[in-house]
């Protein structure tokens, strides 16, 4: 036999099986669905169908459910009555299910899954650090310096930063405390700090979201996002590899920042805790724990992510903390992480001073233990 | 140990909220606080039920598990108490409670809670009993002197029930026993008969 025959028997083979295949496709649609238009009596399957339904709707009528059965079903259901008694929290509801739906992810999922975000959150802070490290100067200081925050800014900035870090501490001891720090202090004096805690929440809270909502309004001109943020990216930002990626006055990462946590999580967590600061709008429970449920979520995701900008612009950054401190950078650091905001400066006309000068005049002390080179 | 229950036999209550003038007065409760209150289904309906609602002492409540300062306990009749010395007026038992049982003075402007106030079983709090703080805090206690929640006690249709469970349950079981399906109104074998 020649090779020829071989694979001309191959091919009719596999031809054969490839149509049987397909016709037992076929059969397979064909066969139910010409049997079922047997049984429709020539009836089309949609008409059967509304028939069907048609059937089911009568035999429930003729069974109707009993009516007192009905009213306690409501009832379990949560619907309201008529009630004469008045007050603030007085409801007409019998039964109201969503505090058991809101209790079981506060106490479940809320408070396993926020803890393990907190721990998880700081130890990736932690690696970044050990592995990582302190992104250096790469060429020391020059030793003259540059305006990078107004007085206003840093103002607005530690602002937020300290009333932030007052209501993460206050929220997440109402949150954990139970767990964690009652057995440590003792009821009483745990009662005594969160009712402390509480108030401190509550009054805090709406002066830093006010506060937000300017830093919002007066840092969003140089937060618009454009190609410079891509490269951004792609260079890791600076802090995995060797290359000082350009940025202008904000980086890809601090835009980030911006947008994700000051712009989202702070109008999320600024909208909830007012609504739960202030039930005086007919919130009911139901509204109040979704309220809560909003809050502590993106809180958390906020604090999470405060620990990554707390320590980029602190411990991470050599050099990044004077710029708020005593808003003033040195022209290396800013040559280093943002090229092309120091080019606009002095674009603009804007002379760097000698660092001693600059501070002398700026009226702050030098930050402790930054060598001056 | 008892474990003590309330329960509410919608075919004998009346709605005519005596339960909830004796709790306010038994305990001088601030208005705008209600411990117990009357709730009408179907109000001017025909079949319209009425259920006198407070605090159910839940076997697992809810407020106790989300409260933040842990001050609710379960005593050993199974009524469940909180010590308003630890209480920090958060609101969560309210958000919790399916039965709407906490309550709180509001003590200033914008909506700012006092301390959460609800029905005790007539127990009182953790203070020492019958002491005057005892009283200002959580009202009088008629379980210390053997007595069972005043609302039930003085129920005219003795709808309301409370006391041990066991004993509220064949109260009950036997209710339903004798009445079968009909209502228990008085009059209604001699308007409709026995049929």
């Amino acid at each position: 036999m020649s090779d020829s025959t071989v694979s001309h028997a191959r091919q009719r083979r596999r031809r054969a099986m490839l149509w049987s295949f397909a016709f037992i496709l076929l059969l397979s649609i064909v066969l139910p669905l010409g049997y079922a238009l047997a049984q429709s009596g020539g009836q089309g399957v949609q008409q059967q169908q509304r028939q069907q339904m048609q059937q089911q709707q009568r035999f429930g009528q003729e069974r109707a459910t009993n009516p007192r059965s009905d009213m306690w079903r409501d009832a379990r259901e949560g619907q309201g009555g008529f009630t004469t008694q008045t007050g603030p929290y007085v409801t007409n509801t019998m039964i109201s299910n969503t505090g058991e739906t809101w209790r079981q992810f506060r106490m479940g999922p809320l408070i396993t899954y926020g803890g393990y975000l907190l721990i998880g959150a700081l130890v990736l802070v932690a690696l970044v650090f050990t592995f990582v490290g302190r992104i250096k100067l790469s060429h020391g200081r020059a030793g003259m310096t540059i305006q990078r925050w107004k007085p206003f800014e840093r103002f607005l900035h530690w602002f937020t930063a300290i009333s932030f870090i007052l209501l993460a501490i206050t929220g997440l001891s109402l949150l954990f405390g139970r767990s964690v720090l009652i057995p440590l202090m003792g009821h009483q004096a745990f009662a005594a700090y969160a009712d402390v805690g509480k108030v401190v929440h509550n009054y805090i809270g709406p002066a830093f979201s006010i506060a937000v909502l300017l830093m919002i309004v007066l840092w969003v001109k140089h937060n618009i996002p454009n190609k410079t943020d891509l490269k951004w990216f792609a260079a890791g930002g600076g802090i995995f590899g060797k290359s000082h990626p350009s940025a202008g006055k904000f980086n890809g990462g601090e835009k980030v920042w911006f947008w994700v946590g000051i712009v989202i999580f702070g109008t999320a967590v600024g909208v909830s805790g007012f609504l739960l600061n202030f039930p005086l709008f007919g919130q009911t429970r139901a509204d109040m724990a979704l309220y809560q449920v909003i809050h502590a979520v993106t809180s958390l995701l906020w604090i999470g992510f405060f620990f990554g900008h707390a320590y980029i612009g602190t411990l991470g950054t050599e050099g990044a903390l004077e710029g708020m401190t005593t808003g003033r950078v040195d022209v290396n650091w800013a040559k280093q992480h943002h090229d092309l905001w120091l080019e606009q400066e002095l674009a603009k006309g804007v002379k760097p001073l000698p660092a001693e000068s600059a501070s002398a005049s700026a009226g702050a002390v030098p930050p402790v233990g930054q060598p001056s080179h | 140990m008892a474990r003590m229950k309330f329960l509410c036999d919608a075919e004998r209550c009346i709605e005519c909220q005596a339960c909830v003038t004796a709790c306010k007065s038994e305990h001088e409760v601030p208005w705008g606080v209600n411990r117990r209150r009357v709730i009408v289904m179907d109000d001017g309906v025909p079949g319209e039920k009425s259920v006198s609602v407070a605090c159910m002492h839940c076997s697992d409540a809810p407020c106790a598990a989300v409260c933040p300062v842990d001050c609710f306990y379960t005593t050993a009749d199974g009524i469940v108490l909180h010590d308003k010395d630890l209480c920090i007026g958060c609101g969560y038992c309210f958000y919790a409670c399916p039965f709407g049982a906490p309550q709180y003075p509001q003590q200033s402007a914008f909506g700012v809670r006092g301390k959460m106030d609800k029905c005790t079983f007539c127990a009182g709090g953790p203070e020492e009993a019958h002491s005057e703080a005892e009283y200002v805090k959580y009202g009088s206690n008629r379980i210390a002197e053997g007595k069972l929640p005043l609302c039930a006690e003085m129920c005219s249709t003795k709808a309301l029930l409370a006391g041990d469970g066991d004993v509220v349950s064949d109260i009950y079981r036997q209710r339903v026993m004798r009445r079968g399906g009909r209502p228990q109104t008085w009059g209604w074998q001699a308007a409709y008969g026995n049929a």
